[in-house]
């Protein structure tokens, strides 16, 4: 029992890091039905800029988290003024295939400049070196700090989404995007914004993550990525709330069967999840499958 | 109020606007009528800017629009209830209400117009927590057209209102239609329904295969032997 309450732990920890990335995924595809497949790759550059942050200039984790979610605000705007603006009004699979380009651009750009080699997050100390034992279980201040970052991120994402107008325009555009034109709402400036908050959000995780696992390079987006990508499918493409479920489950599985001795298979069970889930409900674990009224 | 000088718009190859030019002046309602695909709905999507016109210009209340954004075609007080109705299903009735308000920043003036449209749909009232999506297809019209309203529109654009909804319905919708121009709406109607448009109308075109082929006073339409032929039922 003990066992299996600690790879709980172990499982919210990795869930809540894949939560925040599959939360960009959801987001942007609700709002322009894109998989934004450079979406990892914001992630991997958020754990960059937290680890130059803390190693080179010396700042906290707090400081160097909003450093991160900063940057990567900035960067996904960027990409979506740049890459996927102009293609607006083409075929899907132009957007997608540029969201592919831009993916290996972001990562081969990043190895150029940092090189491949792995970087390590400085040690934590004081507090965040701490750790506790509940009943058996140990939790670690690391852990503690995820949890709380990513609850408290996902409150205030739930606050913006339901209760101001940003929020409001984005819930708009994703469900009707001429209507919310017809509102007067700015559909491009409202694009922007899901960008910039997903964006954030990734970086996020990428700073949890660097902090979690210590180790950083510039490939490290490709599988936890497609982890997220799973995740926001098993809750639902387009569902807030999905994504964070279904981050959730796909983190606490994946530590599960690592728990149980089958480590090698960690993958390849979080990817047969997606097949069944795309077999047996496509809508996803919350999706609905609406049929348009006429 | 609205005036529109020899509008072409294409969709691709197709000319699917081909010289049209109508106006509507203050305090008017004027209606569209036409068969489908005659070009009706066309027209109203480029009067509020969802649909770029290949040449032409619009003008609304003396400013040239043809090249505005639909959101400043809306702060300038035109509002468009699409056809189809078009209200966010995942939102309640009530922040349907509150989008339509998107522009607007004086709180109380809201609330008071939420309780003015609610006025004229007091179904809307009883079900302002509801979700938009699980209303009925007049629930839905109402909620559309009271979104619209929330924007203080000087004129509302009115695509299909009647489409799909039972004749006891289409009564009520046409109703408040002359309600709210009574109360100083100026009104640009299209509709199917020649015959309740023709009937709440000052003014009215006629448009087939994407040209005006007819127009005049909503009384003289109906008289006309061709309208009441190709539209009226003999």
């Amino acid at each position: 029992m003990d066992v299996f309450l600690q790879q709980l732990v172990n499982g919210i920890s990795l869930g809540s890091i894949y939560a925040l990335v599959a939360l960009g995924y959801t987001m942007v595809y609700g709002i322009i039905k894109l998989i934004n497949f450079a979406h990892c790759d914001i992630y991997m550059i958020g754990a960059y800029i937290g680890y130059f942050c803390m190693t080179f200039l010396g700042l906290g984790f707090l400081p160097s988290l909003l450093v991160a979610m900063l940057g990567c605000m900035v960067l996904g705007v960027l990409i979506e003024k740049i890459a996927y603006k102009p293609l607006r009004n083409a075929a899907r699979i132009s957007l997608l295939i540029t969201a592919i380009g831009m993916s290996l651009f972001l990562e081969y750009g990043t190895m150029f400049f940092v090189t491949a080699k792995l970087r390590t997050y400085p040690a934590l100390e004081g507090l965040m070196a701490k750790s506790f034992t509940v009943g058996g279980v140990m939790i670690t201040m690391q852990q503690v700090v995820i949890v709380l970052t990513t609850v408290v991120l996902m409150l205030g994402l739930q606050y913006i989404v339901k209760y101001t107008r940003a929020g409001k325009a984005m819930r708009a555009v994703s469900m009707d995007k001429d209507a919310a034109e017809l509102m007067g709402i700015d559909v491009n400036n409202t694009i922007s914004v899901t960008f910039a908050i997903g964006s954030a959000l990734a970086g996020a995780a990428g700073v949890l993550v660097g902090v979690y696992y210590n180790t950083i390079n510039p490939l490290m987006g490709a599988v936890p990525g497609l982890k997220a990508f799973v995740a926001a499918v098993f809750g639902g493409i387009g569902l807030i709330p999905g994504a964070m479920v279904g981050g959730y489950v796909i983190g606490i599985i994946e530590v599960l069967v690592m728990g149980a001795g089958y480590s090698t298979y960690r993958d390849a069970v979080v990817f047969a999840i997606l097949i069944l889930i795309l077999i047996l409900k496509p809508a996803g674990l919350l999706g609905k499958n609406v049929g348009e009224k006429v | 109020m609205l005036e529109i000088r020899d509008l072409n718009v294409h969709y691709d190859m197709i000319h699917a606007i081909k010289g049209v030019s109508l106006e509507v002046h203050q305090g008017e309602i004027v209606t569209l009528i036409g068969a489908n695909g005659a070009g009706k709905t066309t027209t109203l999507r480029t009067i509020a800017g969802l649909k770029k016109p290949t040449s032409g210009a619009i003008t609304l209340k003396g400013e040239e629009i043809t090249a505005a954004s639909p959101r400043h075609r809306v702060q300038m007080g035109q509002a468009l209830v699409p056809e189809g109705r078009h209200v966010f299903p995942g939102m309640t009735v009530l922040e349907n209400l509150e989008l339509g308000a998107y522009l607007r920043r004086d709180k109380a003036g809201i609330a008071a117009d939420i309780e003015m449209v609610c006025g004229y749909f007091p179904i809307l009232k009883d079900r302002r927590k509801q979700l938009a999506g699980t209303l009925s297809g007049g629930e839905q019209q109402m909620l559309a057209m009271a979104r619209a309203l929330m924007s203080r529109p000087e004129i509302l654009l009115l695509d299909e209102p009647s489409m799909g909804l039972s004749p006891l319905l289409v009564s009520e919708i046409f109703a408040i239609i002359k309600t709210i121009n009574g109360a100083g709406t100026t009104i640009l109607l299209v509709e199917q329904n020649a015959g309740m448009a023709l009937s709440i109308a000052s003014r009215a075109y006629v448009m087939e295969t994407g040209s005006i082929v007819l127009s005049g006073t909503g009384a003289e339409l109906m008289e006309s032997d061709e309208i009441r032929k190709a539209y009226l039922g003999g």
